[in-house]
């Protein structure tokens, strides 16, 4: 009769950690944000129809980086889930919070029952009901099911540390288009430059009603990256 | 509530109804025969569309009945589907709101997980499909009979729908009605239609179809200028759906009433 191999547990886990987070260094990063009217979402992506940015509900916006299929899946379920806690509560019982401990839990039962880890790492913001920016929420959720809290920006994707060293702290909420401005440079880097058809921006904006999810694009966009 | 992920084989697809049904929401089992007592549930009851140069016009009373008993006075029946399509409802208010509620989340479902909006034709045959899941209800006294109208964008025009019971839908080129008062109010609007009307010509037009129905149908509530309550009229044009505010409406209401004063 065979043995299977002993493998330490420990071995198994970094190997499938490393197989992740190779697989999300591949794809192309993105920075999310807190500005003045809300939250912004800057993403590198070339493709203007398969995105990264997406709305999940009336305050809720998803971003995902590293492999399309996964995280699209995720997004889809994400969808599912607010519309139905929506329907059958109502639409002010729909929060980022639970939405990421759930997309937390599935990724981390992934993770470690799965033959392979999901390479993505993603990302759920929520801007709060008041005028001045208290409850607005960025949640980011890696390849494990680890969730962390962040404050004012984070950085998805791969090369995270020098984009962020690039886009630096936030002391303060800046306006749209100085941190749009400030994330493509932090993006792009010293040795090449972004433009708008290379961009995938979207923000949660304060007071444009009920959905609050929009995207930059075409014109508006380009103005604020001319400046 | 766990989040619904499903195997590729078993996708629901962007269909709303169709993930209620696999995720366990399913639809109240209806009593095998009789019928419900129409005073036993609320039942609202006139709406009209008109289209017009900018888009379509959709209204409605306010009055719910129940059998002979005025039920509610300020029911609204007159709903945004999404940005660009509204519904009118005349039936059974119950099932009525509910089936409004599923709709506007069924095209808003849909957008999000296809990332763009259905067609107007695909809106409205949704609906007819909603409609005809509702027969058995409807052979049973809970009938709903709504009116859809919308802004084509790929057309760029106003255009309207309206249905039967048994989900059979209708293209309307100049104007639509449902409910009790609706033959009262149809046959105003078809007097005073024009090609092309203008936004304030529309409004009017509306106001006093549902002012003569009110008048001929008991069932249809007039303009209450003691409660301050008047009908709901929306405009859906290429900006997207805009109610109009109930001083605008209490102003041409006003206007209305002193004309027929002086006839």
């Amino acid at each position: 009769m065979n043995m299977p191999f002993y493998v330490a547990p420990e071995q198994v886990m970094k190997d499938r950690a490393d197989y992740a987070r190779k697989g999300i260094a591949r794809g192309r990063s993105l920075i999310a944000f807190r500005f003045e009217g809300g939250i912004a979402i800057c993403a590198e992506n070339t493709s203007s129809t398969l995105r990264k940015v997406s709305e999940i509900y009336d305050r809720i916006a998803f971003a995902g980086v590293g492999k399309y299929n996964e995280f699209d899946q995720l997004r889809i379920a994400g969808v599912r889930h607010a519309d139905l806690k929506g329907y059958s509560f109502s639409r002010e019982d729909v929060d980022a919070r639970s939405l990421a401990n759930q997309y937390a839990q599935s990724l981390g039962q992934v993770f470690t029952h799965e033959m392979k880890p999901m390479e993505v790492e993603i990302l759920v913001a929520e801007i709060g009901l008041g005028d001045d920016g208290e409850g607005d929420q960025l949640f980011h959720i890696l390849y494990d099911g680890t969730v962390m809290d962040e404050d004012m920006s984070v950085v998805l994707g791969g090369e995270t540390e020098t984009i962020s060293e690039r886009f630096g702290q936030l002391d303060a909420a800046p306006t749209l288009a100085d941190g749009v401005r400030r994330a493509v440079s932090a993006l792009s880097g010293p040795d090449r430059s972004l433009e708008g058809p290379d961009l995938e921006v979207a923000i949660l904006e304060r007071g444009i009603g009920r959905r609050a999810f929009r995207r930059l694009e075409g014109d508006e966009l380009a103005a604020i990256l001319a400046g | 509530m766990n989040l619904p992920l499903f195997r590729a084989h078993d996708d629901p697809g962007p269909s709303f109804a169709e993930l209620l049904r696999r995720t366990g929401f399913d639809e109240p089992a209806l009593p095998r025969d009789g019928t419900v007592p129409a005073s036993d549930f609320r039942h609202g009851t006139t709406c009209v569309a008109v289209r017009y140069a900018d888009g379509v016009l959709l209204a409605g009373d306010r009055r719910a009945t129940s059998g002979n008993l005025i039920s509610h006075r300020t029911l609204e029946k007159v709903f945004p589907a999404d940005r660009h399509s509204g519904v009118a409802i005349a039936g059974a208010a119950g099932p009525a709101i509910e089936m409004v509620k599923l709709f506007q989340l069924q095209l808003e479902h849909y957008e999000k997980v296809e990332g763009g909006a259905l067609s107007l034709e695909g809106k409205a045959n949704q609906l007819g499909q909603m409609i005809r899941g509702n027969l058995p209800a409807a052979m049973q006294g809970l009938a709903v009979v709504p009116i859809f109208a919308g802004f084509d964008v790929g057309r760029d025009e106003g255009r309207l729908f309206e249905y039967d019971v048994t989900g059979g839908r209708y293209e309307e080129t100049e104007t639509a009605s449902t409910g009790s008062g609706s033959l009262h109010a149809g046959t105003v609007l078809r007097l005073g239609y024009r090609d092309s009307l203008d936004a304030a010509t529309v409004t009017d037009l509306a106001l006093e179809s549902l002012f003569e129905a009110a008048d001929q149908d008991s069932a249809t509530g007039g303009p209450d200028p003691v409660r301050g309550i008047y009908p709901v009229v929306a405009l859906i044009t290429a900006d997207g759906y805009r109610r109009l505010d109930d001083d605008e409406l209490a102003d041409r209401t006003q206007a209305l009433i002193e004309r027929r004063r002086n006839r």
